[in-house]
């Protein structure tokens, strides 16, 4: 049996992952990071739209700043988020954007004079001062009162990822890929590494260290539809779930993007809607304004993609083979621009659909329609990243519950979330590693490699009617049907049972080839089960939640009951033999907010049912600021609700023309 | 085995043939073979998507590597009829003949069948030509960020998006030959940070990562990594301007 010992262990390779293991190497702890695939493949690669960072430095963003950046996080969350995590985040992604720029990521640079832009489909001129010539640019995004998204040209996340491996390689980070985590190993309630299997060779192997992180991103695959990379299962989470200790926190809470191109669910980012682009019907009219007359395409995208779904079901859809689909429509912002900053999209256009979308007119139309996109829930977190329930583990970036996004995250939030919580969480994660003294027995060790050994060796002896494949595809089909964009009690109700159903089903399998070694049918007969655990959570959080809030949305409860779900879903599960996952909740905090919740100025209006602590918090945060009239942001900031940071990300960000104000 | 599946109602085409190179090195029963798979083609079917319909239908054994399935995360290169290329954004409809033959991409460590580990051999190339930026300027990021012009910004990126792919590997004789050779993507890697303002490295520096035959000496310009990149990267260009930059040197 092989162990490889090391002190700190971190699972996902992605910028979340990468930007930990800087942190913990250059404190001096041996670092490992594992990977399923090479680690510039990992799925913050395909980020394309870009990080969203108050640098305020284009016209287009002046007077942005994090205040701002942090009421729209929270809005954008649905009063979901922890505000302690979003002002620590929102302080600290203008120095994440800072160290990426001087580790080399080459940001679109802002040219001094005129710019022709489109804005509310119109073009019009702006201009750039002498003193931002040189500085980053940045580029509108759905839900965001200021220019704020940082870009290079629609690739982003490879350049950001890049530079962040690099980084990783200078330092001498270990990197291990084609490895996955496959159970994590514990002892009296503490998380001391985790048992991977050799996807090359199938070879069990345990890495035990101080202090073990997941970032291992989302887990959008258990959907038939999304625009998520193929390794995106979710395996991570659902191992931490499997200790029984460890908890997730809203799972249900799902994101649908607006714009994947149609059939493939190949991503066109939300630059595209950011720099001027439409979304048409099948008559070719514009009808977003209609129901957003304020941000139009530019609402959230929960906002967004229901529209969608509303337009199409008032009979306004374009058929097509693959059913039908909305149009988006960039030709609008001419050939020159699409070129040099929408390139990722023209040639996925070009390539899969074969369409130009600089095309003038109807031909460069792109079809389109709302696929799953992101996972707002994860394994839950306090502020600094670790398990509230299992010590030792720590979590960030997508596969994270940190609570950031709350019910729906805003484009440009996560790249720049993976970032920030490698930092912030990185450092907290590193101190404990450093603490902390292996305290783990070679026994302990050797149980969990051979319960997984016997696990494998049982998935090839089972002698069932089922297939995998086909149980994977149910998941999945249930999943988008019920659990998708709009969803109600009846609906929900099935696919749990259903869902539970499939689960049992895994184990009445039967696998072709029966060798231990790289065997993809035996790697999806472990995963599946996994998967669908993570969808039952999924699930059941969603039928409990008999409210509409952010992405999820009940047909059957239309209205944000702040009344009685201003809270956090907590699934765990509870024995192994269980085949529904326990749901709690966790209150959220009204009074030691900052933003004390209210509409969020875009959506449906009316449709909030009041908390009374609401009014109350609203009531004293008036008072605060008027008692401390004439004090700075930062003072009153301090008053609402203090928070930390560790390291100097607390410091004043400097921004041009307003120096540190 | 029950093998209920369901096909999605979408029109089907002609019927392909994919002829697939099958291996595993690591199960000693395994002869290195071909095996034929007949498909039904789908209306704008990728070799990602064909791929996927063998495994799930006809083969739960075939191994390949796709991640993003987008031409985003360079996974995915392989041998299609003779020609190195990313699988997933191949459609099948350029086959007139509907015959089409995959091979796993060679000059790194196979797998098994079209899987193959090109992580191992991308993170030494990126140690070896120190793909990182050199700076003896602290950056403090809590201050405005240093001015950079939009164009150097923009000549960077145009060098910062190679996918570590492997298919200028694939396509060079020099490569072939020599195992250690840099090739393309660790060539250009250096020309992308020798045009970064933010590196101070000089061309003396350059010259000791890769002024030897394994580097910039070793190419014979024969052009197949630039007829093959999938990014379209102006690969001769630049590995000219480097070997300029490091004749000076000597
Ligand atoms: C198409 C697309 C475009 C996007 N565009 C944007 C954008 O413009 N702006 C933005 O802010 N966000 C964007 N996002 C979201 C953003 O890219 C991700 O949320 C973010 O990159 C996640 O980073 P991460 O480090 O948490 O995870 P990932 O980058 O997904 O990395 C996960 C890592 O974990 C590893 N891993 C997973 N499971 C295991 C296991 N069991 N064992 C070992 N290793 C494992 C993987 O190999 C990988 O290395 C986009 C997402 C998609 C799908
Ligand atoms: S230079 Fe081109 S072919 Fe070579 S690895 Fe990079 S993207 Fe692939
Ligand atoms: S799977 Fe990512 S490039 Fe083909």
């Amino acid at each position: 049996m092989k162990i490889v010992y090391t002190d700190a262990l971190i699972v996902g390779g992605g910028l979340a992952g990468l930007r930990t293991a800087i942190a913990t190497k250059d404190k001096g702890l041996e670092t490992i990071v594992l990977s399923m695939v090479p680690v510039k493949r990992s799925h913050s690669a395909a980020a394309q739209g870009g990080m969203q960072a108050s640098l305020g430095n284009t016209v287009m963003s002046q007077g942005d700043n994090e205040d701002v950046h942090f009421a729209d996080t929270v809005k954008g969350s649905d009063w979901g988020c922890d505000q302690d995590v979003a002002r620590m985040f929102v302080n600290t992604a203008p120095k994440a954007i800072r160290e990426l720029a001087g580790w080399g990521v080459p940001w679109s640079r802002i040219g001094r004079g005129d710019r022709e832009v489109i804005i509310n489909s119109k073009k019009e001129t702006i201009t750039e001062s002498n003193e931002s010539h040189g500085l980053i640019n940045s580029r509108d995004f759905g839900g965001t009162k200021k220019w704020r998204t940082c870009y290079t040209s629609d690739a982003t996340g490879h350049t950001m990822l890049y530079a962040v491996a690099n980084e990783a390689l200078k330092r001498g980070v270990v990197i291990h890929d084609k490895k996955e985590a496959i159970s994590i190993i514990h002892e009296d309630g503490k998380c001391w590494g985790v048992v991977v299997r050799d996807l090359k060779n199938g070879d069990l192997i345990a890495y035990v260290a101080r202090g073990t992180m997941m970032a291992t991103g989302g887990y959008g695959r258990i959907y038939k539809q999304s625009t998520n990379a193929i390794i995106c299962k979710g395996i991570g989470v659902a191992i931490a779930l499997e200790t029984g200790i460890a908890q997730l926190g809203n799972m249900e809470a799902v994101q649908f993007h607006p714009t994947p191109i149609v059939p493939s669910g190949i991503l066109l980012t939300e630059g595209c809607r950011g720099d001027g682009g439409i979304l048409r019907d099948k008559d070719g009219y514009r009808f977003m304004p209609d129901y957003e007359p304020e941000k139009k395409e530019l609402a959230s995208r929960d906002v967004v993609s229901r529209r969608m779904i509303e337009h199409i079901r008032a009979g306004k859809g374009v058929d097509s083979p693959y059913g039908e689909h909305l149009w988006l429509d960039i030709s609008i912002l001419g050939r020159e621009h699409i070129e040099k900053n929408l390139r990722d999209v023209q040639d996925i256009s070009k390539t899969f659909n074969g369409i130009d979308p600089a095309d003038e007119g109807k031909k460069g139309w792109m079809p389109v329609l709302p696929m799953q996109h992101y996972s707002m829930g994860g394994i839950r977190t306090n502020a600094k990243g670790e398990s509230p329930t299992m010590k030792g583990l720590f979590c960030a970036g997508e596969a994270a519950c940190w609570d950031l996004h709350g019910f729906n995250r805003l484009g440009g939030n996560s790249v720049s979330e993976a970032v920030v919580s490698g930092m912030i969480v990185g450092e907290y994660f590193a101190n404990y590693c450093k603490e902390t003294h292996l305290a783990t027995h070679t026994l302990t060790i050797k149980r969990f490699l051979q319960e997984q050994s016997d696990y494998l060796d049982e998935i090839l002896a089972y002698d069932g009617e089922y297939n995998i494949f086909d149980i994977k595809d149910e998941m999945r089909n249930i999943m988008q049907e019920d659990v998708g964009i709009f969803r109600n009690g009846e609906g929900l109700k099935e696919a749990v049972e259903v869902l539970e159903t499939l689960l049992k089903r895994t184990k009445q399998i039967s696998v072709g080839s029966k060798i231990r070694g790289n065997n993809p049918e035996l790697n999806e007969s472990y995963r599946v089960p996994k998967m669908i655990k993570l969808a039952l959570c999924a699930a059941k959080g969603a039928l409990e939640r008999t409210e509409s809030r952010g992405a999820h949305y009940r047909e059957d409860y239309t209205k944000r009951d702040d009344a009685n779900w201003l809270k956090r879903t907590i699934t765990s599960w509870k024995n192994p033999e269980d085949t529904l996952p326990t749901v709690s909740y966790e209150e959220i905090d009204i009074k030691g907010m900052e933003l004390a919740p209210a509409f969020r100025g875009y959506g449906r209006k009316g449709s909030l049912i009041e908390n009374p602590l609401s009014g109350e918090r609203a009531k004293e945060i008036e008072e605060i600021k008027k008692k401390l009239k004439g004090c700075d942001r930062f003072e009153l900031q301090d008053a609402l609700m203090p928070y930390k940071l560790p390291l100097n990300f607390k410091e004043k960000n400097e921004r041009v023309g307003v120096g540190y104000e | 085995m029950n093998r209920q599946h369901h096909q999605d109602e979408i029109i089907e085409g002609r019927e392909i043939t994919l002829t697939i190179f099958r291996y595993d090195p690591n199960n000693k029963e395994s002869k290195p073979h071909y095996q034929d798979y007949k498909i039904a083609e789908t209306p704008g079917m990728t070799l990602y998507i064909a791929l996927i319909n063998i495994l799930t239908r006809i083969d739960h054994d075939l191994s390949f590597d796709f991640v993003c399935r987008a031409g985003i995360c360079g996974s995915c290169a392989m041998v299609v009829n003779g020609k190195p290329r990313l699988a997933c954004k191949t459609l099948t409809s350029e086959f007139t003949d509907g015959k089409i033959t995959l091979l796993p991409l060679p000059t790194f460590q196979h797998i098994k069948d079209l899987s193959i580990d090109t992580g191992t051999w991308m993170n030494a190339m990126s140690v070896k030509v120190e793909s990182w930026i050199h700076s003896k300027e602290q950056v403090d990021i809590s201050k405005l960020e240093k001015p950079i012009e939009p164009e150097v910004a923009d000549e960077v990126f145009e060098l910062d998006r190679c996918i570590e792919c492997g298919i200028c590997l694939a396509s060079c004789s020099t490569r072939v030959m020599r195992e250690d050779f840099l090739g393309a993507v660790g060539l250009v890697r250096t020309a992308r940070f020798a045009i970064d303002p933010h590196d101070e490295r000089t061309d003396d520096d350059f010259y000791e990562l890769i002024g030897d035959d394994d580097g910039i000496f070793g190419c014979m310009s024969l052009l197949g990594c630039e007829d093959h990149c999938p990014k379209d990267l102006p690969l001769q260009t630049k590995i000219a301007y480097m070997r300029r930059k490091m004749v000076e040197v000597k």
